[in-house]
Parts: structure tokens; C-alpha cells; sequence
């Protein structure tokens, strides 16, 4: 008897968008999730020459070296306000920044805030994590009440440090915004999602619909003390209470133009 | 019958992290016990039959190190 023959069709491959470069993330980290998946959306929209992207400091500082795209280093918090500067003077480019939680929300909480209330033609990638990867665990504005960080080692207090700042909400208050939504990097049903989202955020782009921005909540399995497969099960538990999913802004020029 | 495929791991950017293991519905994934990759990972393999092609493990890989195959049999050709 011969044996059966099979062909082999591909199903999900790497990027092409990805560089051929091994990442400086931790084994686990779900940045390499956000990564790819913007990846996948710029090889679907055949965008790769027409890219710019933006990198933040924190543990994406690197960014630039992973995605075949052009890009550009921001100083810390100042990627929104380089991006505005980008996109106006190449407004054919798609700009999009790729920020962290302490970079975004702590130092950078004008730059953000700013763009959006301008209503800048950018894509906004947030990436949640609760905490300061790169400089060793500490407390970010987005820290959970109670959570331990190295510079909240009973926990936070939300009496002295007050309380988590939700993000994509305060955004979405703002009239200036168009596309504003949370999504979560914990599984591969809220993966698929979130890559929704970053395309969503990217035709919103494409089409000069203005200011957009994709929450992701992401795990830090490093500094939470946790081995990857628990870190997602930890973003589970505890971040989702405080960072419910959803969409908080969707303009009615996004509605009506079916993307 | 459900849909028949396989997984190669690019043991240059896989980091040993065990998410594909850990998601896979078939459990068809293990870290190499005896294998180490350039950075001294033991990288993730396939090491049995049963893959359903459901890019569940791709889905998670941070490092995108996954490619999934779905598998259909070709008729035998006449000699
Ligand atoms: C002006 C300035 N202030 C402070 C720092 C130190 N610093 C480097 S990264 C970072 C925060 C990074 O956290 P986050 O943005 O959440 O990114 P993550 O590393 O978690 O991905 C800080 C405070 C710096 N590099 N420059
Ligand atoms: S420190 Fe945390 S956020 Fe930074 S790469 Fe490691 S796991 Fe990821
Ligand atoms: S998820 Fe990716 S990096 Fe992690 S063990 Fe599997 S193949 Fe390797
Ligand atoms: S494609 Fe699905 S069944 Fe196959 S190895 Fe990956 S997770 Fe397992």
C-alpha cells in the first residue's frame, strides 16, 4: 500500500512587515503579540512603503529595528506630538505611534491628550501593562488598586497614589476623537479582535477620519513574577474588572463609511 | 472529521515561553526536552500527530515564530 500524499497549504505564516530580527522582549511578553499584529495589518493593506511609525521609550524603544517600516525614535511621552508633526507634512504617509503606559499616560498624558482633542489623522497603538516594564516593575498611573510594583511593595494605595486612569474612556470623552476602543491580548479569541481594531484604527487613517486609538491590554510576565501562560490568566482576572472591553468612541463618519 | 495539519517552529525566534503549548486543543506541542536553539531556549516542536490546523498556537506566539499548515490528501495519480 502507498502511503496517502498531502498538500500543504499555508494558514497563518510571520508577517512580511516583521523584520527578520529576534525581539529584545522578554519570552512570553505580549508586546511580540501587539507587534505582529500590526504587522499582519499592514501587509493586508499593502501599506508597508507607505508606513512611518513612531516608537515611545520604555520596552518598545527598540520598535524600530522589528517592523520593515520606516520609523522614527520619540523622546519619552513625545511620540503623539512627533506623529501630528509627520503626518501633517506627509499627510500620504499612515503615521501611527506605538506607546506604552508610562510613557503615554505618565509623561506623555499632554502630548496624548492633545493630539486627540486636535483631532490629528493618526493611529494610536496604547499598550497597557500596569506597570513600567523597561526601568524594572514600577507603579504607572495605570497600576491596579492593591497591585505590588517595586515602587508599591504592599501594594498601591490608592489613598496615596490615587486611582488607575482609564484611558481609552478619558480619550473618548474628548470631541476631537473619532475611534477609540479597549481590546485584550490574553487569548486568541481577544487576539483576532484586536487585530480588528488596529485595521479599524488603520482605514480610519486611510480615509482622513481623524484621531484614533487601540487600548491593548498586555501582559508583563517579567515583572508581574509570573510564567507567561499565568500572566495571561492574571491580565484575565484582574485587569479586565478595572479595563472593561469595548468601544467608547466610534464617530458617526466611521459608522457611515462601513469600516 | 476534523481538518488535518501541522505546525513548524522557527527555532530562531521561538524564546521557550510555552504559550502555544499551553493554548493548544489538541496538545500536540511540547518544549524540545533535548534540543536548544541559539540562545540556549529549548524551542518549541511538534511532537505528535493530531494537528487541526487551528492557528490557535500562531494566534498567541509573540514571536511569530509559527507556521501552520492545513493538510488535504491528493487523489492517487492514475500511472
Ligand atoms: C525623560 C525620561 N524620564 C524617565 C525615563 C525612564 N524610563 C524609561 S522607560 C520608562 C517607562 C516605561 O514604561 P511603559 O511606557 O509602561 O513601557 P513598558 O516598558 O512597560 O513597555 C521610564 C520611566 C526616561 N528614559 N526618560
Ligand atoms: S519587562 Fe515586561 S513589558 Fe518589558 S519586555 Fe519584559 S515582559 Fe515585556
Ligand atoms: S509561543 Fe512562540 S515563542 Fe512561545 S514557545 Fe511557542 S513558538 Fe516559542
Ligand atoms: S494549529 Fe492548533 S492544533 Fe495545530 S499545533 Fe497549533 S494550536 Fe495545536
Amino acid at each position: 500500500m502507498t502511503e496517502l500524499q498531502y498538500k500543504e497549504t499555508v494558514v497563518f505564516e510571520r508577517p512580511t512587515a516583521l523584520t527578520p530580527t529576534q525581539t529584545t522582549y522578554c519570552p512570553g511578553c505580549t508586546h511580540g503579540v501587539a507587534h505582529r499584529l500590526i504587522a499582519e495589518v499592514i501587509d493586508e493593506m499593502g501599506i508597508r512603503d507607505d508606513t512611518i511609525g513612531v516608537a515611545p521609550v520604555g520596552c518598545a524603544v527598540f520598535a524600530y529595528r522589528f517592523f520593515d517600516v520606516d520609523f522614527v525614535e520619540a523622546a519619552h511621552g513625545r511620540a503623539p506630538a512627533m506623529a501630528t508633526g509627520i503626518k501633517r507634512s506627509l499627510p500620504d504617509r499612515f503615521v501611527f505611534t506605538y506607546q506604552g503606559d508610562g510613557d503615554l499616560v505618565s509623561i506623555g498624558m499632554a502630548e496624548i491628550t492633545h493630539a486627540a482633542a486636535r483631532g490629528e489623522n493618526i493611529t494610536v497603538i496604547f499598550i497597557n501593562n500596569a506597570n513600567y516594564g523597561m526601568t524594572g516593575g514600577q507603579m504607572a498611573p495605570t497600576t491596579l488598586p492593591g497591585q505590588k510594583t517595586t515602587s508599591s511593595p504592599t501594594g498601591r494605595d490608592v489613598e496615596l497614589a490615587g486611582y488607575p486612569i482609564q484611558m481609552a474612556e478619558l480619550i473618548a470623552s474628548i470631541q476631537g476623537t473619532s475611534y477609540v476602543v479597549r481590546r485584550s491580548l490574553h487569548d486568541a479569541r481577544n487576539i483576532r479582535q484586536a487585530k480588528k481594531a488596529i485595521r479599524t484604527a488603520f482605514e480610519v487613517q486611510k480615509r482622513g477620519l481623524g484621531f484614533a486609538m487601540v487600548e491593548l491590554l498586555s501582559t508583563c510576565p517579567t515583572n508581574w513574577h509570573l510564567t507567561p501562560p499565568d500572566a495571561m490568566n492574571w491580565l484575565k482576572e484582574n485587569m479586565l474588572p478595572v479595563y472593561p472591553l469595548g468601544d467608547y468612541k466610534i464617530h458617526d463618519a466611521v459608522k457611515s463609511a462601513g469600516i | 472529521m476534523p481538518a488535518k495539519g501541522k505546525i513548524v517552529v522557527n527555532d530562531f525566534y521561538c524564546k521557550a515561553c510555552g504559550l502555544c503549548v499551553s493554548v493548544c486543543p489538541t496538545q500536540v506541542i511540547q518544549l524540545a526536552p533535548e534540543r536548544l536553539n541559539v540562545r540556549g531556549y529549548h524551542p518549541a516542536e511538534q511532537f505528535q500527530d493530531g494537528c487541526i490546523a487551528c492557528a490557535t498556537c500562531a494566534m498567541v506566539c509573540p514571536d511569530a515564530a509559527i507556521t501552520v499548515y492545513r493538510l488535504t490528501p491528493v487523489a492517487e495519480q492514475e500511472a
